[in-house]
């Protein structure tokens, strides 16, 4: 019982006198709308009151920061030690861009770098691929070879700054060539640290960059778990996401459910697999979520996630190391919460999901750009993306105490009441053999789908708002400058790439691809090979048409 | 020659398309080019493809595409897919699976919808077939909806039938309700790496034995396909599962059984065409005329019955043709 | 009773796998009435030609999110035109800056939606400007 008898009954009174209050008021003055719900359709009551969460016992269901279930944070000092790390999603164009980009962000306060690579080398593919076609540089950096990497990481220092790669079918690939940039720059790998994202099975469920089907994909990455175990201690080997799973219009339940779901597959197949005990690498595994618009909901969304890994990792996976417990995550406020129309408002929208990413206890923190809707960022919107997260950090006070929100009627009740919904989904998914089985029947695809199409019907009926999109549109327009990626970056990089292959040693390369071949042919860990084949510059394109040979390649089971 | 036959003849996919699309929205002109098609039609080996959602029709279809290319077969495919009842949209998503082969020039997908059918097929089905044949393709294969229980119109279309299981998803018993025990000439047990995929093909094979023995002496045999992400196995599955599909071509030519499929196809054909020829009018003359709406009040008033509505609509019917 | 009936393609040309609009589309245009041909993520144009000219639509949705429109959308209209499809419109949605727009509508591009443009007036769009072949 959270409250006391006579509080409860002193609350029960008052409340019923409200609700009489209410009813007379009502006839007046009736509510905007019949129904009041989140984002993602989550009724939400007119009131919550002590009744709403006097089921709850503070001790196994709140407790105190740094303390199991880690609702209030992993660290016992909050944020007063350290801030979240400013880590802001950056590439573009040539390796060459990117780094200058980079060094200015450094300049400017940024804490740890974050790498946006372009879809051709998201996808395995060389940047004179036929695929590539008009994509090269685009959305990201573009990187065919070890040369191009070490361009990149040019005057970065590899043992101070952290980097983090969003890269998931080719990641022991992108891995390999950070790891061969430190050996040639003479950092030894233990002092590395930085994260691949390396989550496939968010990739199948939403963004569908797949190569490889999900049981090889998965055993990719349980490599890397394993080789950062033993090699590279400081590196996130797996970034589990909700991100895409939310832009691709799931709701906040369905992000954090096929999220953490996803989790107790990839624990599960490293446990059995690789033979590991899981505390020897679950505190390595790291989380990514998106901050949505729906400022309480995405708090709650935040708060019930450390609860449900940590139950999940003391009971289902019996581990004993509380750092194997902690749900350490990284957030990125939500592209798909940005219009286009009146741009600038976009700064309000993500302003307002920066403070619920906080306040729901994040790690480390990438605040979308004004312009994200049109292109990759602009300097200057970069910086006041930047700028959000140190106003909120040095003047708002928001940092200055643990988890202000606790306690709340109705933050408590929401947690508790997404973290049901998640255990549902998290059950159902059991029941169906686990993720991958889900996935092969479209079972999380079909639910976002459903979520997406329902959240548009509600926009266009004007049941949900977006300002300027279906309410308080303006015929003023106030143009913002765009970046635009010139289509000579693509030409240039495939001369480079050209130039590579013609001087490179060719019979190296094709031993250590051979190599690669047959580590995956006999499952052996394929992350020597693969520094190996790095170094020897064989590109990226070429590592994951061996993969592609030997595992098959996944096409799109087409479901809607 | 017609100029749309002769480039249909001469393989024009743009106008063997656009004829597919004229059956299927009935566009007068369509029935008179059939007739002049159906000279160059009957060549083709016509493979159907049916069962549940989700079975992996569409992933097989695309393997079976590869298997006949690699012998320089050249293929059509009829993918069909359910109109919705309410708003008459189609989301016709099959060809996803198949899209590798989009630039082949020896493949032709073209996708239909059910169009309120109940039989698995679109009615377009068999004319769009006749439309492929006449193309020259080498083989057709048709995949049904696989929604429906009664999926068995496309036995009327194809020689061979593959019906598609899969462990797990208590098709067994669902596939015995809806007729499709008899409709199989080869039956496929896809995902065959599941658990319980064994257990399938026992209690199949114990039914295939204790059935009484077909009409044409064939026994259907059981293809295992692992999953489609191993490619080495399952490469040597489908490899597998399209010499069984030539060796019950074969066995039909042998056995004369060819000859009785296509006099069943040829009874089919007139069935519909008759239905074409005599309801359609008739239910567009009721229609326009605005006579449909007072036989139903008559009716509904119990001022008439059905029947006697009907043989009264008939006989002014024929009347009419009569007179002409 | 004969009835010509809207049939549109809705395809994905380049490496984005981001299908949330382009799903949401085709489930859109299904409830409009249309018979909707929807190709999948990561098609190339020459896929995506050849499927439009087998599946006889008359229009071919492009989505694309990467900034790849400028070289692929242009590309498609002009593989159809080469195989003498010219009369199956073209329309493309995504992220595109109006500074494409002009450069786009030269190549034969009919129609541009960027976000925010409501489902309604795309089928509205397609409804006035699209007379089935």
């Amino acid at each position: 019982m959270y409250f006391s008898k006579e509080m409860q009954e002193a609350s029960l009174k008052l409340t019923r006198k409200w609700e009489d209050e209410v009813q007379k008021s009502l006839k007046n003055n009736p509510d905007q709308k019949e129904r009041f719900s989140t984002v993602s359709d989550e009724e939400i009551k007119r009131l919550y009151t002590p009744e709403d969460i006097q089921d709850m016992n503070f001790a196994e269901d709140i407790g105190a920061p740094g303390e199991f279930p880690y609702l209030r944070g992993n660290q016992v000092t909050g944020y007063r030690g350290r801030y979240w790390t400013f880590r802001m999603f950056s590439g573009m164009g040539s390796a060459h861009d990117t780094n200058q980009r980079w060094k200015m962000l450094l300049r400017e306060g940024q804490t740890g770098l974050s790498t946006a690579f372009d879809f051709p080398t998201l996808m395995g593919y060389d940047s004179d691929s036929p695929k590539a076609l008009g994509e090269v540089g685009k959305c990201g950096v573009a990187i065919d070879t070890l040369e191009d990497f070490l361009v990149l990481m040019e005057g970065i220092p590899l043992a101070e700054v952290t980097t983090s790669m969003t890269i998931n079918p080719p990641a022991t690939v992108l891995w390999a060539m950070y790891c061969a940039a430190a050996d040639i720059k003479g950092v030894p790998l233990s002092r590395i640290g930085g994260t691949i994202q390396n989550d496939m099975l968010k990739e199948f469920i939403a963004q569908k960059t797949f190569m490889c089907p999900p049981e090889p994909s998965v055993k990719l990455i349980s490599d890397t778990v394993e080789f950062g175990t033993k090699y590279v201690q400081r590196w996130n080997t797996i970034s589990i996401s909700g991100y895409h799973i939310r832009e691709a219009g799931a709701t906040a339940v369905q992000e954090l459910a096929f999220t953490i779901r996803d989790g107790i597959e990839y624990v599960e197949d490293v446990v059995r697999r690789k033979q590991m005990n899981v505390d020897d690498f679950a505190p390595r595994l790291s989380f990514f979520f998106n901050s949505h618009i729906d400022f309480f909901e995405e708090i709650c969304k935040l708060r019930a996630a450390r609860r449900i890994w940590a139950k999940i990792m003391r009971d289902r996976f019996q581990a004993k190391n509380p750092r194997s417990m902690w749900l350490r995550f990284h957030t990125q406020t939500a592209g798909c919460s940005l219009a286009a129309q009146q741009p600038y408002n976009n700064v309000v929208r993500t302003t307002v999901e920066a403070l619920a990413a906080v306040l729901g206890g994040t790690q480390s923190l990438h605040t979308n750009s004004l312009d994200e809707v049109f292109c990759l960022p602009s300097e200057h919107a970069a910086e006041i993306a930047l700028r959000t997260q140190q106003i909120l950090a040095e003047e708002t006070g928001v940092a200055s105490t643990i988890d202000p929100l606790a306690g709340s009627y109705f933050i408590e009740s929401l947690t508790n009441k997404i973290e049901e919904e998640t255990w549902d989904y998290i059950n159902k998914i059991d029941a169906m053999g686990g993720m991958i089985a889900a996935i092969d029947k479209g079972f999380p695809q079909m639910e976002i789908a459903e979520s997406a199409y329902k959240f548009q019907a509600q926009l266009e009926k004007g049941d949900k708002i977006m300002v300027g999109v279906n309410k308080y549109l303006s015929n003023q327009q106030y143009p913002i400058p765009l970046v635009e990626i010139e289509e000579k970056v693509g030409e240039e990089q495939i001369k480079r790439l050209q130039e590579v292959r013609r001087k490179r040693d060719g019979k190296s390369v094709k031993t250590s691809l051979d190599n690669i071949r047959s580590a995956c042919k006999k499952g052996d860990n394929v992350m020597p090979h693969c520094i190996d084949a790095v170094k020897n510059l064989a590109t990226l394109q070429e590592i994951c048409d061996v993969y592609r040979e030997v595992y098959g390649e996944y096409r799109d089971p087409g479901l809607y | 020659m017609d100029t749309t036959i002769k480039k249909i003849c001469a393989g024009d996919i743009r106008t063997a398309s656009r004829l597919i699309r004229d059956i299927e929205d009935k566009l007068p002109d369509a029935k008179a080019k059939i007739k002049k098609l159906y000279a160059h039609t009957g060549k083709s080996f016509i493979i159907g493809i049916t069962g549940a959602p989700g079975a992996g029709k569409s992933t097989l279809t695309d393997a079976l595409i590869s298997e006949f290319r690699k012998l320089n077969k050249t293929v059509g495919v009829l993918a069909v897919d359910p109109t919705s009842p309410f708003t008459g949209g189609a989301i016709l998503g099959d060809r996803i699976r198949m899209q590798r082969h989009a630039e082949d020039a020896g493949v032709f997908v073209r996708s239909l919808a059910t169009r309120g059918a109940l039989g698995g097929l679109s009615q377009a089905a068999g004319n769009s077939i006749h439309v492929m044949e006449a193309m020259g393709k080498d083989i057709i294969i048709v995949e049904t909806v696989g929604i429906g229980q009664q999926e068995i119109d496309i036995i009327n279309h194809a020689h061979t039938v593959l019906v598609v299981l899969v462990p797990g998803m208590g098709d067994e018993i669902q596939t015995m309700k809806a007729g499709l025990m008899e409709i199989a000439d080869v039956f496929v047990i896809n995902k065959a790496d599941r658990a319980g995929a064994r257990q399938l093909q026992t209690e199949l094979s114990s039914m295939l034995n204790l059935s009484p023995k077909t009409a044409d002496g064939w026994k259907p045999p059981i293809v295992m396909v692992g999953n489609a992400f191993d490619p080495a196995t399952f490469d040597e599955n489908t490899a597998e599962l399209a010499k069984k599909i030539e060796e019950h071509h074969l066995y039909l030519q042998q056995s004369g059984m060819l000859t009785e499929r296509m006099h069943r196809k040829a009874m089919t054909e007139i069935k519909d065409a008759l239905s074409a020829c005599l309801m359609e009018p008739v239910m567009h003359s009721l229609v326009t005329d605005g006579d449909l709406e007072k036989i139903a009040e008559k009716i509904r008033n119990r001022k008439s019955d059905p029947y006697t509505a009907a043989e009264e609509i008939t006989e002014k019917f024929f009347r009419k043709q009569a007179g002409k | 009773m004969p009835e010509r009936k809207i049939r549109v393609m809705v395809a994905k040309p380049g490496l984005d796998g981001h299908d949330r609009g382009a799903r949401i589309l085709a489930r859109c245009f299904r409830d409009a009435g249309f018979e909707v041909v929807y190709t999948g993520c990561h098609q190339t144009p020459e896929q995506i030609a050849a499927s439009a000219i087998q599946e006889d639509v008359d229009a071919v949705g492009l989505s694309c999110l990467s900034g790849a429109h400028r070289v692929l959308f242009p590309r498609v209209v002009e593989l159809l035109r080469e195989k003498g499809a010219e009369d199956i419109a073209v329309i493309g949605g995504g992220i595109i800056p109006e500074q494409d727009f002009s450069t786009l509508y030269e190549s034969g591009i009919k129609a541009i939606f960027t976000p925010g443009a409501s489902l309604d007036s795309i089928v509205e769009w397609i409804k006035t400007n699209i007379k089935p072949h």
